[in-house]
């Protein structure tokens, strides 16, 4: 909800799930890829076990109940789907930023983000979100 | 632009976190400049009528030293300025209504609660 923020064609979303866990994760980049086919400007602050969502040493890996080895599996990760949002901005010539809280990031050992992710804290997501023409605040559960 | 945060989870995290992490959050950005509120809820009402802070964790010979104190936490958020109300209703189902409240928490019906959302620019509900 928003009724002061000046228009314009930025969206703020801040999110706290990690990968792998629920499907709030799947409808958060669902969003994401929304805004951005609407010529929307992403701006993401990752709270949280959402800091891992960029984590760049994720891997993939074979499944033998499925029978498939690690290339046949193809196995999703987070950061590609961020890489994929990355080049999708781009390629629209818009503008697609991401910000981990950098105390969450170090609580959770995971300090190497994929390229294009930053590190950051509250001060951020306000930055964001007074910038914004709306902000969408996803709690974890 | 202000921003209500409404919080209807209680101690999610606290044991690990030392805090609530929205009422850090709230912290953290009101000292960055932002014009916040706060809204308790749901099991988020208990926060408001507690005035003590958690147990201490202890698993074999690993001891807690600083558990979260959300109750000091709401008070710095009050020092700050930064409005807390408490809606009645969720106080009465759990039981609560009618202990002492934190001071400086203001205790709102939940018809209320509307002219709250329509007083903010922007909601977020975690």
């Amino acid at each position: 909800m928003n009724k002061t923020s000046p228009l314009n064609n930025t969206l703020t979303f801040a999110f706290m799930d990690p990968p792998f866990e629920n499907e709030r994760t799947i409808t958060f980049f669902r969003l994401l890829d929304a805004a951005l086919e609407k010529n929307a400007n992403v701006r993401v602050f990752a709270y949280e076990g959402a800091v891992a969502l960029a984590f760049a040493r994720q891997q993939q890996h074979g499944n033998a109940v499925h029978g498939r080895d690690t290339d046949a599996e193809n196995h999703p990760l987070t950061k590609d789907w961020i890489a994929a949002l990355q080049r999708k901005s781009k390629d629209k010539g818009l503008s697609f930023e991401w910000i981990n809280c950098g105390l969450c990031v170090d609580e959770r050992g995971v300090n190497e983000a994929v390229e294009g992710c930053g590190r950051g804290g509250p001060a951020d997501l306000w930055r964001y979100a007074s910038e914004s023409h709306n902000t969408l605040a996803i709690g974890t559960r | 632009m202000k921003v209500l945060q409404v919080i209807d989870q209680a101690f999610r995290t606290a044991g690990e976190e030392q805090d609530d992490t929205i009422l850090w959050l709230t912290q953290c950005m009101r000292g960055a400049g932002a014009e916040l509120e706060v809204l308790l809820t749901g099991h988020g009402a208990y926060y408001t009528v507690q005035s003590r802070a958690q147990p201490a964790l202890k698993f074999g010979a690993w001891q807690q030293t600083q558990p979260a104190d959300i109750t000091q936490d709401i008070g710095r958020l009050r020092e700050k300025g930064v409005p807390v109300y408490v809606e009645r209703e969720a106080l009465q189902e759990r039981g609560l209504f009618g202990l002492p409240v934190l001071p400086g928490v203001e205790v709102i019906s939940r018809d209320a609660v509307a002219k709250l959302y329509e007083n903010a620019d922007q909601i977020w509900h975690w």
